[in-house]
């Protein structure tokens, strides 16, 4: 059995843990500060560190990707527009450790080139979290950690918080690119790539949280102390979130690959009331579900992806035999039909189509062709918008109609849902629309 | 959030007011020109500036968009965009007490809609509409990314976290 381990997570425990007196003089930024830009990109390549936010791309990559001579000012941006459904693992660095990420960044920008002046990007509705960081940002300045020449070199950096204003859109990075210039977070056209042209106009790196805390400790214990955790390409330490019907949700620190099933039964106690499990979400709302007989995996990004799913931001929802499928992939598609940005039709309409056919299989209005046509509309979804939300939105969709046909014909045949569920909403309630 | 949106779209409360004219308070002039020095451009100082406008006024009205646009040199149209665009931007008033219930799986599955659907009925009110005392408002939102202590409700900028329709009754005493 895999251990958890308290490595990202490692201050949080502390007593006032936000304060820089307790998190230290941010020896690990004096120490690369020291270094050439292009060593530090070679060490973060050599950890093969993978973006946390949900893609999982190579982060000593995307850097390496930024040109050396750009005319105009690199940015860097972090990402903790935190809004997968299940996921809430970066809340938790911003608000109990938040100088870990602030250090993450100073590297980074060094690293980079960046201009000196770069953003988090944190969701609008943690306003907690955004006074956590104001706070921090304070005490990094009145130190001299942030601002003109920094550690004693000619580093100038700063950061703002910019607050989000309620749109999961904005975690895409060229939608937060343009929700930071003040535009509505519709995303661009790719390429060209943020590396190439981002922020106003100049090359941008895009990191989440997760990742930029990361930083820290390979610069502080070296690239093969990281590759320590985990599987080739699939290394360092990673916070999984559990949540849904589990006797202990929660934020778990394992080595990339924890086994699903052994998080689920050994480390968070099991399913609610010892019922049965149904299904497992791994990676937030977007990632295709796992029935329970699929679950014995190890939780890193080429495993799920080789099982037709993904790791993305590791949210996993565990649903019991009380849920009903259909309910719940309803619930997941209302989320994507309000999210749409409305820039791509086959997204706008066919997110919005999608949760009519649900809400009216759930009501015991549905068709026998139903099932089938969630298939073809999502056909007609995936991979034909600018962005991944279409594909995001079809993956529940698909994979509950292929692994749970048998639920939706029941529903089809029997104008109600399987009898061992529960009502966990009143359908006499009027739905907002979007 | 489609419930705080004007049902209407060419309804009178959607144009200004030509005899009401709105102007921030002197601290939160101070602010707005802090904000301007942390962007490079005028228009990228937009989000914050809406904030700070919903936290003078409430909600941002038809008022509120010309005066920020008149501020960043962007016309009403390009600063109401951005306004409908996000959910957090109250485009009607909203009650003193704004309670946000999430229903996003995770909280569905912990018996987030028996909160959402008990504060509808305890306080008859429509979802997204605001009681007649203009305490609170009700509505339904997308996940807060709080999923571990779900059910969540946020009052106005407040998680309370862990909720149960008894919690939730406790909490309303307190709100008054």
């Amino acid at each position: 059995m895999m251990e958890p381990i308290k490595i990202l997570l490692a201050n949080i425990d502390k007593p006032n843990s936000v304060s820089i007196d307790v998190y230290g003089d941010y020896a690990q930024a004096r120490k690369a500060l020291q270094m050439a830009p292009d060593q530090i990109t070679q060490i973060v390549k050599d950890s093969e560190l993978r973006g946390r936010g949900g893609a999982g791309f190579p982060t000593g990559n995307k850097w390496g990707f930024v040109p050396k001579n750009a005319p105009k000012p690199i940015w860097l941006l972090c990402n903790a527009d935190e809004s997968e459904p299940g996921t809430f693992k970066d809340r938790v660095i911003i608000e109990k450790d938040p100088h870990l990420l602030i250090e993450g960044m100073i590297i980074t920008a060094y690293a980079i080139r960046s201009n000196p002046m770069s953003y988090i990007y944190i969701r609008g509705e943690f306003y907690y979290g955004a006074t956590v960081l104001e706070k921090a940002l304070d005490e990094a300045r009145a130190k001299g950690f942030l601002g003109k020449g920094i550690f004693g070199t000619n580093f100038d950096f700063d950061i703002t918080v910019a607050r989000g204003a309620g749109a999961y859109i904005c975690g895409e990075e060229t939608g937060l690119i343009e929700s930071i210039e003040g535009h509505r977070g519709q995303p661009r056209v790719k390429p060209p790539f943020p590396a190439i042209i981002g922020a106003f106009g100049g090359p941008t790196v895009v990191q989440n949280v997760e990742t930029l805390a990361c930083v820290p400790l390979i610069i502080d214990k070296g690239a093969e102390w990281f590759k320590g955790f985990g599987s080739p390409r699939n290394t360092g330490p990673k916070l999984y979130c559990l949540s849904g019907c589990v006797k202990k949700p929660g934020v778990y620190e394992f080595p990339l690959g924890v086994n699903l099933k052994e998080l689920i039964y050994e480390h968070a106690g099991g399913i609610t009331g010892d019922r049965k499990l149904k299904a497992v979400i791994p990676g937030g709302a977007s990632a295709p579900m796992l029935t329970a007989d699929e679950i014995d995996i190890p939780l890193n990004f080429d495993a799920l992806m080789k099982a037709g799913s993904m790791l993305g931001s590791a949210g996993i929802i565990v649903l019991d035999e009380t849920v009903c499928i259909v309910d719940a992939v309803w619930r997941l598609a209302k989320f994507f039909a309000h999210e749409s940005c409305g820039q791509c039709t086959p997204c706008r309409e066919g997110c919005n189509w999608m949760e009519s056919i649900l809400d009216r299989i759930e009501r015991g209005g549905g068709r026998p062709e139903d099932a089938d046509l969630l298939l073809d509309m999502s056909d007609n979804i995936g991979g034909k918008s600018l962005c991944a939300l279409g594909d995001a939105a079809i993956g529940p969709v698909i994979s509950s109609v292929k692994k749970f046909r048998d639920e939706y014909l029941y529903h089809v045949e029997h104008k109600r849902c399987l009898p061992e569920t529960i009502r966990y909403r009143r359908l006499d309630m009027p739905v907002a629309a979007h | 959030m489609a419930g705080l949106q004007p049902d209407n779209p060419y309804a009178k409360e959607r144009f200004p007011d030509e005899t009401k004219r709105v102007e921030f308070p002197p601290e939160a002039k101070k602010r707005f020109e802090w904000i301007l020095t942390r962007y490079p451009t005028k228009e990228a100082a937009l989000l914050p500036t809406l904030h700070l406008a919903q936290e003078v006024w409430g909600w941002i009205s038809p008022e509120a968009v010309h005066y920020v646009g008149d501020l960043l040199d962007l016309s009403p149209a390009t600063v109401f965009g951005v306004v409908s665009f996000y959910n957090m931007y109250n485009q009607k008033p909203v009650g003193k007490y704004h309670l946000q219930v999430c229903t996003n799986l995770s909280c569905m599955v912990t018996r987030a809609y028996d909160i959402y659907e008990h504060l509808c009925d305890k306080l008859s009110v429509k979802p997204g509409a605001t009681t007649r005392d203009g305490l609170y408002t009700v509505t339904e939102v997308e996940c807060l990314g709080s999923c571990d202590t779900a059910p969540v409700v946020q009052v106005n900028n407040d998680y309370h976290e862990n909720m149960s329709v008894q919690k939730m009754d406790e909490l309303l005493t307190r709100l008054k």
